[in-house]
């Protein structure tokens, strides 16, 4: 690259100075000139011989416009000649963009309290956006309604902790797991005046089950505890378990578009893999630390994303386990909870680190990072269906509802408003890489702590790399091969 | 399946008994189960005499195996049917002996419908003495299995492949996947789910079923459809052109009235009145032929007015203003101009209209037995006699000689009816054209106007008679109606006038010309106010050259001028003499101004400055001391500094080389590296083609409004509080069946 190569023409102030007299220069003489050409005629040129003023006479149709809702219709010439300068003045359209994106970036929409212990797990309504359920480690449950900010049920679900909960995806019922190892399921309906809040189904298991997850589109659900199981609703015993050599999972995910696929994460750091046509698991990855969640992207069938206590995400295709396709690092504590969002371009992660950061699928660092001084450990987080929210429960006992677009405006726009959104945002596209853009488009506020703990990860980080090229210098050559940062996470493959 | 019970897990092998399983082989199992029935098989007979012995029996048997170290594993106790149980009390012969291969296949040779090559087959089976191989131990068989299921997920999964792709590369990716088609649709989709609830609702609906309008299926009523159907698109296209058409036209006639209106020429609309008139006529004529009552009315209306002008004294020149003009108009071009315009009036006015009809009524009374329809040519030759009207004496001598030479037969006179008509026509459209074209010569003239102004105004002064005396000379129709009016100034009665009616009717026989070299003549004999006027074709070829003349002149003044102006720059460039105080005052100011300041050389010096400072200079590399004298206050020979003397390369040529006027500075401004990109970002290639992306303009300054919309087009698209649903099943196969069907034209599945 040429250092003075792309973007702005250079421009010396003395020439410019020098281009102001000149024009100046131009102009007076033309206004002497012009002066003495008009001037003489106003003055004493006979009646009949004064110049007649043609005006050109133009269609009203052309500029009048129909309606006053109308654009003003403006006749443009696009000579090149006459708009020069379009590359500065376009890099200063998008400095400004970016400004104004960072001003506008307003995260925060709302905090849903009511619940009397940390908010352990979300569910997302299948069929109405409005509605979020959460379950808290006091074993209540709560329905929300999200548009009015407020709580319109609460249920004792379970003794102990809320575990798990699902909606059913036609979106009449869900179903909750708890540290009482049952699991219930409930009428998505409250309960009518007299009637007692009582599950519809109750299956009393051996087990403490710690997560659980719903078919796409049978009435099958999955759970995880000592065993993977998978349940037929209209049964109380499971249609088939699976162990694999381990006796505790965190997490059991279905596959939203393979709908026969499950993935889970176990306590021997490992994620495995399972179908549930066959009798048994099909592949599962040992990683150097344990994965607490994965999220299945909604979009692409065999990507899936899991959230490490390594402080990082890996993102996976599920055909090939050796080797993550991206890890996504930035938070500084232990990742908790990940989801997708609908359109399976980005995700969302919770962290013990008290933020939330978004991710592209394919970018190894976050595109942002919200937080309060109030949220404490995130414990679970939610993308909303209509990729416009993202929903966030945390151990301080409330529920977050952010944007996930930070500085976009909420509502209806205006086709104007859309046009000039979609100019500006293609604008800091084109000029994303240069240095001050990039520099206003990536700032951001962090707390104290957390600012400080990314530096010294970087120190150690930098410490680690030091170490290990000296160590590969003084060795024979081959001996320390070079690994690289997707390789190293992964332990194994068992088949 | 640690899991699963070893019961159950030995009850489901023996239920499915694949090939699979008999592979592995629980051969401990299958062997147990043989060894109970051998045991029970002992027993059948006693069974029947005593049931409780031979429980105790077995008991006790069992007791004994297992002290014989034979047996490790007791039986779980079965539930199942045994064999011994059967229904039917059937025993099978051979119950008790072990099965041979050789018992299975004696049925072989009898069975008629295998083939040889299975025969050989078992027969080879038979013969063989080899043992089953051993089967693979339980983790190994289980992760061949799951080894085999993984690779048919994975195979399976990979069928996503193409549409993964593809929404990767897709320019805009539209949320929820696969919406509805909007605009409208069938009510009953939507209400489908939706039922009358509330009594307001129902209502509604009770009222909505009255009045027969469409609840369900259309969303339009009957009426309505069929106003949409009523005009098609290609119609509605057609009627509007022509609607537009017809605008067209109409703005273009109202234009062209008005232009025709503004026109001042008294001559054009005496000669656009006649037209009329003689339109008017026609119709007229015609008129009488198709509703003769009618046209009697409308005649006697005319006549009416004609009578009361005729008995007022309102255009006579008889009132105290007229005479008054009448004294003026010696010395008054206006006043007789007023006086003329008058007559004219009372003569349009009093002039009979002669028509056929009314000359019917005239040969009515002077022949009084000839009551037929006498043909329209003997109105014609009796148009002849009316000498009152101006129009028909002009007609008349001409007529008279045609109709000399034509002998008076009536078919002629007919068709010489017509002829005249038409030669009326061109007269009048020669009189016309011949106004156009003058009308632009002087249009011409007045255009060459304002370059005459630019003249000094002495010149001016000088000019200005001749110049009068030129238009006058120019334009030839406004000097005949001078000469008109003049005339009838002098001209006070009733003679004059007819005599100038004749003027008029031999202007009507020739061309305008011809028409003004014999008024000039009348004019002449009148009195000498008029200057005598060489003919006219002479006089139009003089005027050309004396404006041609002119115009020299002027352009020469003209260049004279500019030289001027270009002489003093600052000064404003005034040519009058008035003004020049006030130019000597502005230019002194200017100078005051910038009294000091020369910027041209100013600028040429920076240039020079800037110029010498960005050349190498030569680097002197000479040592003191080295093959000279040392010590204080010496320096180094000429001769030795110039030989260590090294010149660097000359530097590559300026941009500004060839521009006198320009600096460009190619030094690298730190304010602006700043801003600037330093090295080539990730996913582009070559810094080619990365400028070019930072070359091409987005904005609507640049571009048009659909490009503008197309490259600013957002990469996601989602629906304002729509669901957006995973993938789906369904997707694949639209894909399959995209790239299936025109695997020639590629697959648009999205924008």
């Amino acid at each position: 690259m040429q250092p003075g190569g792309p973007g702005i023409p250079q421009c010396n102030a003395r020439s410019s100075t020098l281009f102001t007299i000149n024009t100046w220069l131009v102009c007076s003489l033309l206004a002497n000139i012009f002066v003495a050409i008009i001037f003489p005629f106003c003055k004493r040129v006979p009646l009949r011989y004064q110049m007649k003023v043609k005006v050109i006479a133009r269609n009203p149709d052309d500029y009048v416009r129909e309606t006053k809702l109308d654009i003003q219709r403006v006749p443009r010439n696009y000579d090149p000649s006459l708009h020069p300068f379009e590359v500065s003045r376009e890099y200063t359209r998008a400095l400004n963009a970016t400004k104004l994106e960072r001003v506008f970036a307003k995260p925060f929409v709302a905090s849903l309290d009511g619940h009397r212990d940390g908010v352990n797990c979300m569910a997302k309504h299948a069929k109405s956006l409005s509605t979020l359920l959460s379950g808290s480690c006091d074993g209540e449950v709560k329905v929300w309604n999200l548009s009015k900010h407020e709580c319109v049920r609460t249920l004792q679900a379970h003794e102990g902790f809320v575990r798990g909960m699902v909606v059913r995806y036609c979106g009449t019922s869900f179903f909750t797991v708890g540290d009482d190892k049952t699991i219930k399921q409930w009428k998505m309906e409250s309960p009518g005046y007299g009637e007692e809040e009582e599950p519809i189904n109750t299956i009393l298991g051996k087990t403490v089950y710690t997560g659980l997850d719903h078919h796409q589109n049978d009435p099958v659900f999955a759970t995880c505890g000592q065993q993977v199981d998978i349940w037929d609703e209209q049964r109380s015993s499971p249609i088939r378990s699976f162990t694999w050599g381990v006796d505790s999972f965190s997490s059991v995910h279905f596959n939203p578009v393979e709908t026969e696929l499950l993935a889970s994460c176990a306590s021997d750091r490992s994620i495995v893999l399972y179908d549930m046509r066959e009798s048994t698991p099909l592949k599962k990855v040992i990683m150097t630390m344990r994965s607490n969640t994965l999220s299945w992207n909604p979009m692409e069938a065999y990507y899936f994303t899991c959230a490490n206590e390594d402080y990082n995400l890996y993102t996976y295709d599920m055909r090939y386990l050796a080797k993550p396709i991206m890890v996504h690092m930035d938070h500084v504590s232990a990742v908790l909870d990940v989801d997708y969002a609908p359109t399976g371009k980005e995700f969302v992660s919770a962290s013990f680190d008290k933020t939330i950061r978004i991710f592209a699928k394919d970018g190894g660092h976050s595109r942002e990072v919200y937080h309060t001084k109030r949220m404490q450990h995130v414990i679970c987080i939610k993308w909303s269906a209509d990729n416009k929210y993202i929903l966030s429960g945390s151990d301080e006992m409330n529920i977050r509802l952010w944007k996930a677009n930070a500085a976009e405006k909420l509502g209806v726009l205006a086709p104007r408003e859309r046009e000039a959104a979609n100019y500006s945002q293609k604008l800091k596209e084109k000029f994303q890489h240069h240095p001050q853009i990039r520099r206003i488009a990536r700032h951001r506020h962090l707390p104290k702590t957390i600012y400080h703990q990314t530096k010294e990860l970087r120190v150690m980080k930098e410490a680690r790399r030091r170490k290990e090229r000296n160590v590969r210098k003084h060795s024979k050559p081959g001996s320390v091969p070079v690994v690289s940062e997707k390789e190293k996470h992964v332990v194994t493959v068992v088949k | 399946m640690a899991k699963v019970s070893k019961k159950k897990a030995s009850k489901k092998k023996t239920r499915s008994g694949g090939a699979e399983q008999s592979n592995e082989g629980h051969p401990d199992v299958i062997y147990d189960d043989e060894k109970e029935e051998d045991a029970t098989d002992d027993d059948v007979t006693v069974e029947d005499e005593d049931g409780y012995d031979e429980r105790k029996r077995q008991k006790l048997l069992e007791a004994i195996g297992t002290l014989s170290g034979k047996r490790k594993k007791t039986l779980g106790e079965r539930s199942e049917a045994a064999v011994h149980m059967s229904e039917f009390t059937v025993n099978a012969e051979g119950e008790g002996d072990k099965v041979d291969l050789s018992d299975l296949i004696g049925s072989m040779k009898t069975t008629p419908g295998l083939s040889g090559k299975s025969k050989k087959r078992l027969k080879n089976l038979e013969q063989s003495r080899k043992t089953i191989e051993c089967p693979l131990s339980k983790q190994e068989s289980e992760r061949i299995r799951r080894d085999l299921a993984f690779q048919k997920v994975s195979k399976e999964v990979s069928h996503w492949k193409s549409v993964i792709r593809q929404n990767e590369r897709a320019e805009q990716l539209v949320f929820p996947l696969n919406q509805e088609h909007s605009g409208p649709k069938p009510i009953e989709r939507v209400v489908m789910d939706w039922k009358a609830q509330t009594p307001l609702e129902q209502e509604v609906f009770t009222l909505l079923s009255a009045n027969k309008q469409p609840i369900n299926d259309p969303i339009l009523t009957p009426t309505e459809e069929a106003s949409m159907k009523a005009m098609s698109l290609e119609e509605a296209k057609v009627r509007r052109a022509e609607l537009q058409k017809a605008r067209a036209l109409q703005s273009y006639y109202e234009a062209k009235a008005r232009r025709q209106r503004k026109i001042k020429s008294k001559k054009y609309h005496k000669v656009l009145n006649k037209a009329k008139s003689k339109d008017f006529q026609k119709q007229f004529d015609e008129m009488v032929k198709r509703d003769p009552a009618a046209a009697l009315e409308k005649l006697n209306k005319m006549e009416m007015a004609r009578m009361q002008e005729r008995m007022s004294l309102k255009h006579q020149n008889s009132s105290k203003w007229a005479r008054s003009k009448a004294i003026m108009a010696k010395y008054d071009e206006g006043a007789r101009k007023a006086i003329q315009q008058q007559l004219e009036v009372n003569k349009d006015l009093t002039q009979k209209l002669v028509t056929s009809l009314n000359k019917e009524e005239e040969e009515t009374m002077e022949e009084e037995g000839n009551a037929d329809v006498v043909p329209d040519f003997v109105n014609d030759a009796e148009q002849g006699l009316d000498f009152s009207n101006p129009w028909m004496t002009g007609k008349l001598s001409q007529d008279c000689v045609e109709k000399e030479t034509s002998n008076a037969v009536t078919i002629r006179a007919e068709e010489n009816v017509a002829e005249e008509e038409e030669v009326e026509e061109t007269e009048e459209e020669v009189l016309l054209r011949e106004f156009d074209n003058r009308r632009k010569r002087r249009q011409a003239q007045e255009a060459d106007a304002p370059v005459m102004l630019m003249e000094e105004e002495e010149e001016e002064e000088e000019n200005k008679d001749a110049s009068d005396k030129e238009e006058e000379e120019l334009s030839e129709f406004t000097s005949l109606f001078k000469g008109l009016a003049e005339g009838c100034g002098e001209a006070d009665t009733a003679a004059e006038q007819e005599k100038e009616l004749k003027i008029r009717c031999q202007e009507d026989e020739e061309l305008l010309t011809q028409g003004k070299e014999a008024e000039e003549e009348e004019a002449t004999d009148k009195g000498p106010v008029v200057p005598q006027h060489p003919p006219a074709t002479e006089n139009t070829q003089k005027t050309g050259k004396s404006r041609k003349r002119r115009k020299g002149i002027e352009l020469k003044q003209v260049l004279t001028k500019g030289a001027q102006v270009l002489q003093v720059p600052f000064a404003p460039t005034i040519e009058d003499a008035e003004d020049s105080e006030e130019k000597l005052d502005q230019r002194g100011l200017i100078k005051e101004a910038f009294a000091g300041d020369d910027i041209i050389s100013d600028f040429l010096k920076e240039k020079r400055k800037q110029e010498d400072a960005g050349k190498p200079k030569a680097v002197d590399l000479t040592l003191p001391g080295w093959g000279e004298w040392g010590g204080g206050g010496l320096q180094p020979s000429c001769r030795k500094r110039r030989k260590f003397r090294r010149k660097m390369t000359p530097p590559t040529p300026r941009k500004d080389q060839h521009l006198p006027g320009v600096i460009i500075s190619e030094k690298r401004s730190s304010s602006i590296r700043l801003h600037q990109v330093n090295a080539l970002p990730f996913p582009f290639e070559s810094p080619s083609v990365f400028e070019n992306t930072i070359r091409s303009a987005l904005g609507r300054t640049w571009n048009t409004e659909r490009t503008v919309k197309k490259v600013t087009k957002p990469k996601v698209v989602t629906k304002l509080g729509a669901i957006i649903e995973p993938m789906t099943r369904e997707e694949l196969v639209k894909d399959k069946n995209g790239a299936s069907a025109g695997t020639s034209s590629s697959v648009k599945r999205k924008p």
